[in-house]
């Protein structure tokens, strides 16, 4: 559970056709189990270190390996079967029930010709049951609030059956509770042995709920580490260019996790910022 | 969720009521025929003519009917997935207009004289020649399966060819205007063994791939980076779907004409009625499709009769409010 997920070993990587690298020699160690969260301004490669982690882009230099191996080498449905992903802002153009949309986790465990085996619903509902979605298994995907859909594409994810699962900022457009509770939910699957790692904007969050913190800022990793001891106010405030206090939450409960990340209200002064 | 033998038995009565549209539609027409006529007919007793009529003309046209039909809907579904555009069909890219091309200038230039099989391959040349340039268009634009860029090269090369044929029409015969106006409306008179047989190579070819690729397909519809994620080789699997769908949607087009909207609400209609999932959709589609050209050209032969009504005007005719009564449906 705590043996080597990711390994990223000088990683550079330049989009083709750009004048400059979207990231710059980027080394970091991600142990396995836990919720690693990936911070930075906009802009600052998390996207695109993400694409790299679950290998639908090759570094430019530099190597990503996953429990050993290069993921370049490794073929796409393999890739697939060990790491779960949740993109940003999908959206099917045809009408799909719920527990249809999970069925498509099993998708690099079938080949073209094989049938959905009664190990693979035993999956899916299993899957469903875990982000708490059984019960509207069968209603059309679009009718859904924007948590309830979040939650049914971590199941597709889950259904993926890896050891990993990866979300490009899961929590945008989430009111504050489904996004607590979608926190909770990844915490959930952390504690179950599986190794999250999240992009959020949400450094709150982040610091509450996130063993583990890597930090971006133009393509430059800045800092890694445990969330607390990444998540300074001074080194905030730094990247994301504007003033940024760490306080400790007022409410009750507050030792169950980090502090709060609160942006200042003034515009930032002075030299250096 | 559907069970396996549900959609079996769905399978089997969409096939059973395709038989009976053809055995239907093999007894109406200029001359009526019972089916003693018919079996009598197939088994080699009949008199010559009943025999001409059943087995030479009859029964190709009425398969030739489903075939089209089957492709039309398979190709629409294909693009609509494709292209992730529930509004795509079988000639959203040009594949139409570039077969009407094709036919026009060999009916214009008076070559449809020399040979019946003249207007099919002009049609079929014109309309790979139609999608051969709007990969190449997407190629000048950029990436070239990027779906927006696909859309909008399919559209300059399909105007580009609709005003070739307007200019080649304005220089016909009246003659020759006639008979291109109305192979431009469709129709399925004039249908061989060798028509069948030209669209049944490629119909079973790319029917067998695109079922295999039914799920990759439900995949790239929900996005191309989803996809590409769960380990759809999303590339491949984008330039096999182009071309198998264009190539269903020439070799239809080649042997009947442009006949519309099969390929738009097929595919709709059996998203409606039994959901999305490509898998049952393909085949459910295939067999949907056939039923509703034998139906509608067993209509154009007999509803004015001894006229025979362009088969296309009648799809979209019939087609267009039994598609609103089944958006109706799903509202309530």
């Amino acid at each position: 559970m705590t043996d080597l997920a990711w390994r990223a070993e000088r990683v550079t990587f330049r989009h083709p056709g750009a004048t400059r690298d979207a990231l710059c020699d980027v080394t970091c160690d991600l142990a396995g189990g836990g919720v690693t969260a990936i911070l930075g301004p906009n802009g600052a490669g998390k996207s695109t270190f993400v694409r790299l982690l679950i290998g639908l882009a090759a570094p430019t230099r530099g190597i990503v390996q996953f429990r050993g191996r290069g993921l370049t080498s490794w073929p796409r449905g393999a890739i697939a079967r060990e790491i779960g992903f949740v993109p940003q802002g999908e959206e099917s153009v045809f009408p799909v029930t719920v527990r249809e949309v999970v069925a498509m986790g099993r998708y690099p465990h079938l080949g073209p010709w094989r049938a959905e085996a009664e190990e693979d619903r035993r999956i899916v509902r299993h899957a469903l049951e875990d982000v708490d979605a059984l019960v509207f298994a069968d209603r059309p995907f679009s009718t859904l609030s924007g948590g309830e859909q979040q939650r049914v594409r971590i199941a597709r994810a889950l259904a993926q059956h890896g050891s990993a699962i990866v979300l490009d900022e899961p929590t945008a457009g989430l009111d504050v509770r489904h996004e607590i509770e979608l926190f909770a939910l990844l915490r959930g699957l952390a504690a179950h042995g599986r190794t999250v790692v999240l992009v959020t904007h949400n450094l709150s969050l982040a610091s509450r709920l996130a063993d583990r913190t890597l930090l971006f800022s133009e393509g430059v990793l800045v800092a890694q580490g445990e969330s607390r001891s990444v998540l300074t106010g001074e080194l905030l405030s730094r990247v994301y260019g504007w003033p940024i206090d760490v306080v400790q939450h007022p409410g009750p409960g507050a030792e169950a996790g980090g502090p709060l990340v609160v942006p200042r209200l003034t515009p930032p002064t002075g030299p250096g910022l | 969720m559907t069970t396996t033998a549900a959609v079996a038995r769905r399978y089997l009565l969409l096939t059973l009521l395709l038989g009976l549209a053809g055995m239907l539609a093999v007894r109406v027409g200029a001359v009526g025929l019972t089916l003693s006529d018919i079996i009598a007919a197939i088994r080699g007793t009949a008199d010559n003519a009943t025999h001409t009529i059943v087995v030479g003309l009859r029964i190709p046209r009425v398969v030739l009917a489903a075939l089209c039909g089957a492709a039309l809907a398979v190709s629409g579904a294909t693009y609509q997935a494709l292209l992730r555009n529930t509004l795509a069909e079988p000639y959203i890219l040009g594949v139409s207009s570039g077969a009407a091309l094709g036919a026009v200038a060999a009916t214009v230039f008076g070559l449809d004289r020399l040979s019946p099989w003249i207007i099919p391959a002009f049609a079929f040349a014109g309309a790979l020649v139609a999608i051969v340039l709007v990969l190449r268009v997407a190629l000048v634009a950029g990436r070239v399966l990027d779906r927006r860029t696909l859309l909008l090269a399919g559209v300059v090369v399909g105007a580009f060819c609709n005003a070739a044929v307007l200019l080649f029409l304005t220089f016909a015969d009246a003659e020759s205007f006639r008979s291109a106006v109305f192979w431009m409306m469709g129709s399925l008179a004039g249908a061989t063994w060798q028509h069948v047989l030209l669209l049944a190579v490629p119909l079973a070819i790319a029917g067998v791939v695109l079922f295999g690729l039914a799920r990759s397909l439900n995949l790239l519809a929900v996005g191309e980076p989803t996809a590409a994620a769960l380990g759809v080789p999303v590339e491949r699997v984008k330039y096999l779907c182009f071309a198998l769908a264009s190539v269903l949607a020439a070799a239809a087009v080649a042997v009947s004409g442009v006949i519309g909207f099969v390929g738009l609400i097929i595919p709709h209609a059996v998203r409606l009625l039994w959901g999305s999932d490509y898998r049952q959709l393909l085949p459910s589609a295939a067999l949907l499709g056939a039923i509703f050209l034998v139906g509608a050209d067993a209509a154009a032969r007999t509803i004015a009769a001894p006229t025979e009504l362009p088969i296309g005007v009648l799809t979209a005719l019939v087609g267009v409010p039994v598609f609103v009564a089944l958006l109706r449906r799903r509202d309530d």
